[in-house]
């Protein structure tokens, strides 16, 4: 008889445990989408500069030897927009930003950036989109963190925002260089 | 929050109050329902009928203020009033009015108005139509509706408040998302919460049973119609949603076991496993405890389904309003409401009353039997869907379970349920004889091998799987009239004699025979759609042709195209067979220019037998200048409207079984309804 009382007790014990691991699953954030490049060095690559623009090109070899920040971009994706002004100060704080320019058009990046203003020092026109295909990207806007040696240490993805600078992005940028 | 100042141009005084007097009315409908979860309970623990009866006076109120708050809600929305930032934030001037009411509750806070709106409803069908339940427990019935209205609408004003203003208003709406511009899906969200939030009346079902302590045959017969309208209404919105999937996003796929489907998949096989136990509790009284954990179980996956739309643990394409504070109350909602009840389950289910024993061959047998297969594959698709979130918040990697786990898990349950099906039903109560079931099913059995075997030797050997899947809708099929021609002994007596008995036969018995004919369609048309289907991706511009499973392709020519809100390209394709014309097919790449976004329409000529499926893709890379090239998808599905067609049959199915007079307990008719009204309660 007690025997089968502890039977009734199964739906809420499983219950209970589901409970508690949607309660663990709320503290996770599930845009983080993990790179498996991460650790990885960038893949080898060169990209041509955007027809018109006073930036040169990129290629793996411009990555070496300072912590950099990698931004996937395009004027047709409405998130970059707002991720814009927030680069464009850490340009200004000294932080060398390189662009991928995925899949665009010359003159609307042109036409975008002079409104928006340029936060990049050198940008790399991907129009066929397969350098992105090897870094792993999944849509604009993502963000890669580079070290000194060349290896991918971070990945936003989406627009940045001022609380994964503050938190995440500067601290790491100071241990990187310093 | 509210303010009552006009701040609506224009417009006259009165009418900018409406969206205040919607808030105020679901604050009242707050108040309401807290009065319903508590006094009825306590009067009916006491046996003070005043108390009691206030459930009633309160559920109507309750259903009055939600009707007054979802109307002003879809009156902001019509009347396109961007000072309420959910209008502004979800609709567009612009859009057809169709479209300005559908965007109402194609939002996180607009759809749980819709969600409430319809509990209240059920809620007033108890308090208007259960005149015939025994007073407490149609009391302690309410009150349990009462205290889900209570959560959801205390979630709703505290989280989720649809009538906040904005000031200033903006000039326009930043317009809906437009694939969700569809008369189906303006449909779906309405059908589905009708199935979802209907559950819940089986649930406060089993509250107040468990409460009581009392499970019988007069407990089922009141529980199984409204569980049957839901899982009708459940079955109808799921179907909606695929269908909308298949035409609308695209791949020519119309099922994708996304999280979200499987929400509402969930609890659709605990409703359906609740639906054929609860026959037994009625008829034999037995499976009583197990009857009630699942009547608890389908509104718990309702619940589920919900909090893993919104809370933010999952991502999913049409996963809404993202927001971990949600998430927080949600699940606090859960813990209440389904740990709650289980854990009353676990107190008072031991001590219901034991019933009837039955032989394992038997009509309880094969019920039993088509509840374990149907939680089983509940708990395949249950695991897959909540695996990975909780491997991950235990600490493991990001993974995702795809279509090809559910593939392999999902279907090898089926198998079995669907070759029992015909036998399990023609089986006699408590002891069954399976060998004369079999030997009467020999002509069923006959159809199906000679289909299988045709099958085999047309496809020359390969399709074994096909055969396979084809052979199981034929025996489901012919099994069911089978068992039809049986009952009214079809060709065992003079034909006037069966007709004489087919007329008596009760709505119920032709109801379950076209349910199930309607499972074997549904079969049928998944197998013949996933197994004999045609795919041509290829580029091509205008004057090309190409030809698939027979039929000829010849794309006319692209243009451009104005619509309402969006601006488009459309192509125009021809398809001939033999030369004779078939049909012309005008697929879109539309651009919706508020919204910032583009959808492709597919074109789509549906026939009984087939689909021919054309989907306009993205202009062609290095095509030669000045050529119109893109990239075009052509699908032939056969078989493919079967699908729904089929799940349409086993909706209609169980709305006509809902018209039997065994099932209108809700609404007795003359003095033979009060009697039996009054020896159930005796």
């Amino acid at each position: 008889m007690t025997l089968r009382r502890l039977l009734y007790l199964i739906p809420v014990l499983v219950f209970a445990g589901i409970g508690i691991g949607l309660a663990l699953g709320l503290t996770r954030d599930p845009s983080i989408l993990p790179s498996v490049l991460i650790g990885k060095s960038v893949p080898q690559f060169e990209l041509p500069p955007v027809a018109g623009l006073d930036r040169p090109g990129l290629s793996s070899a411009d990555l070496k030897g300072q912590a950099v920040l990698v931004n996937v971009f395009a004027s047709w994706c409405v998130p970059c927009r707002a991720e814009q002004p927030l680069l464009l100060r850490l340009a200004d704080s000294g932080v060398p930003i390189y662009g991928i320019n995925y899949k665009d058009k010359p003159d609307q990046v042109d036409a975008w950036l002079g409104e928006l203003g340029n936060p990049f020092k050198r940008i790399g026109a991907d129009r066929s989109g397969r350098v992105a295909i090897d870094w792993g990207v999944y849509g604009v806007p993502e963000t890669f963190v580079i070290d000194a040696d060349g290896r991918i240490r971070h990945k936003f993805v989406g627009p940045l925002m001022p609380q994964d600078v503050d938190q995440t992005l500067l601290p790491m940028l100071a241990k990187l260089n310093g | 929050m509210a303010r009552g100042r006009d701040r609506s141009g224009g417009r006259g005084g009165s009418e900018a109050l409406i969206p205040e007097i919607g808030h105020y009315a679901l604050v009242l409908a707050l108040g309401l329902a807290l009065i319903q979860s508590s006094l009825p309970l306590w009067g009916a623990a006491r046996n003070d009928f005043g108390l009691m009866e206030l459930a009633r006076t309160t559920a109507i109120g309750q259903f009055l203020c939600l009707t007054l708050a979802f109307g002003a809600l879809i009156q902001a929305f019509a009347v396109s009033d961007f000072s309420v930032r959910l209008v502004a934030d979800n609709s567009y001037s612009g859009n057809p009015l169709i479209y300005k009411i559908a965007a109402a509750w194609g939002n996180h806070e607009g759809s749980l108005v819709l969600w409430v709106w319809i509990l209240a409803l059920y809620g007033m069908g108890v308090a208007v139509f259960g005149r015939n339940l025994p007073a407490p427990f149609r009391a302690r019935v309410l009150a349990v509706q009462g205290l889900i209205g209570t959560g959801f609408l205390a979630f709703m004003l505290f989280t989720s408040n649809p009538f906040l203003r904005l000031d200033p208003a903006p000039a326009d709406g930043q317009g809906f998302n437009p694939i969700l511009q569809d008369p189906a899906l303006a449909a779906h969200p309405p059908m589905l919460y009708t199935g979802y939030v209907g559950l819940s009346m089986a649930y406060a079902f089993a509250i107040a049973a468990l409460i009581e302590g009392r499970v019988d045959a007069s407990w089922a017969r009141w529980v199984r119609p409204w569980t049957l309208a839901a899982w009708c209404c459940l079955s109808f919105g799921i179907a909606l949603g695929s269908y909308w999937a298949y035409y609308e996003l695209g791949w020519g796929g119309w099922w994708f076991w996304d999280p979200v489907e499987n929400a509402s998949f969930m609890p659709w096989l605990a409703a359906t496993a609740l639906l054929h136990s609860a026959l037994v509790v009625e008829k034999r009284a037995s499976l009583k405890s197990w009857t009630i954990l699942l009547a608890i179980l389908a509104f718990s996956l309702s619940l589920l389904g919900t909090f893993l739309v919104r809370s933010g643990v999952l991502t999913s394409v049409h996963a809404f309003a993202i927001d971990p504070a949600r998430g927080v109350f949600i699940l606090a909602l859960l813990a209440v409401a389904i740990g709650g009840s289980l854990a009353l389950y676990a107190w008072r289910a031991p001590q219901l009353q034991a019933g009837g024993l039955f032989a394992p061959v038997s009509r309880e047998g094969g019920l039993l039997l088509n509840n374990l297969l149907l939680a089983t594959a509940c708990a395949t698709v249950f695991l897959g869907t909540l695996y990975p979130l909780l491997l991950e918040a235990l600490g493991g990697p990001k993974i995702s379970v795809g279509p090809p786990y559910f593939d392999a898990t999902f279907a090898p349950l089926m198998v079995p349920l669907l070759i029992a099906l015909p036998a399990g039903a023609m089986l006699a109560w408590k002891r069954g004889d399976l060998a004369g079931v079999l030997g009467r099913l020999k002509a069923a059995f006959a159809i199906t091998a000679i289909v299988a075997i045709a099958e085999i030797v047309l496809a020359g050997g390969r399709g074994v799987l096909a055969a396979g899947g084809m052979a199981l809708a034929v025996w489901v099929v012919a099994g069911s009239l089978v068992e039809l021609a049986g009952r009214v002994q079809l060709l065992r007596g003079p034909l006037r004699q069966s007709w004489q008995r087919a007329k008596g036969l009760p709505r119920s018995a032709y109801s379950m025979t076209l349910a199930h004919i309607g499972v074997g369609v549904v079969v049928a048309g998944i197998t013949a759609s996933s197994a004999w289907r045609g795919e041509a991706i290829l580029v091509m511009q205008p004057g090309d042709t190409t030809t698939l499973a027979g039929y000829s392709f010849k794309l006319d020519g692209i243009a451009d195209h104005q619509g309402p809100n969006y601006v488009a390209r459309r192509a125009t394709f021809e398809i001939t067979k033999n030369s004779r014309p078939v049909a012309t097919l005008t697929p879109e790449r539309r651009f919706y220019p508020v919204e910032q976004q583009s959808t492709s329409e597919a074109g789509i000529d549906t026939g009984f037998w087939r689909d021919l499926y054309v989907v306009l893709g993205d202009p062609a890379k290095g095509a030669k200048a000045g050529a119109d090239a893109h990239a075009v998808r052509i699908y032939y599905n056969p078989l493919v409207m079967w699908i729904w067609g089929g799940v349409a049959i086993m909706g209609v199915a169980g709305l006509w079984s809902l018209t039997d007079r065994r099932h209108r307990v809700g609404a007795p008719t003359g003095a033979r309804a009060r009697l039996a009204a009054a020896a159930a309660r005796a």
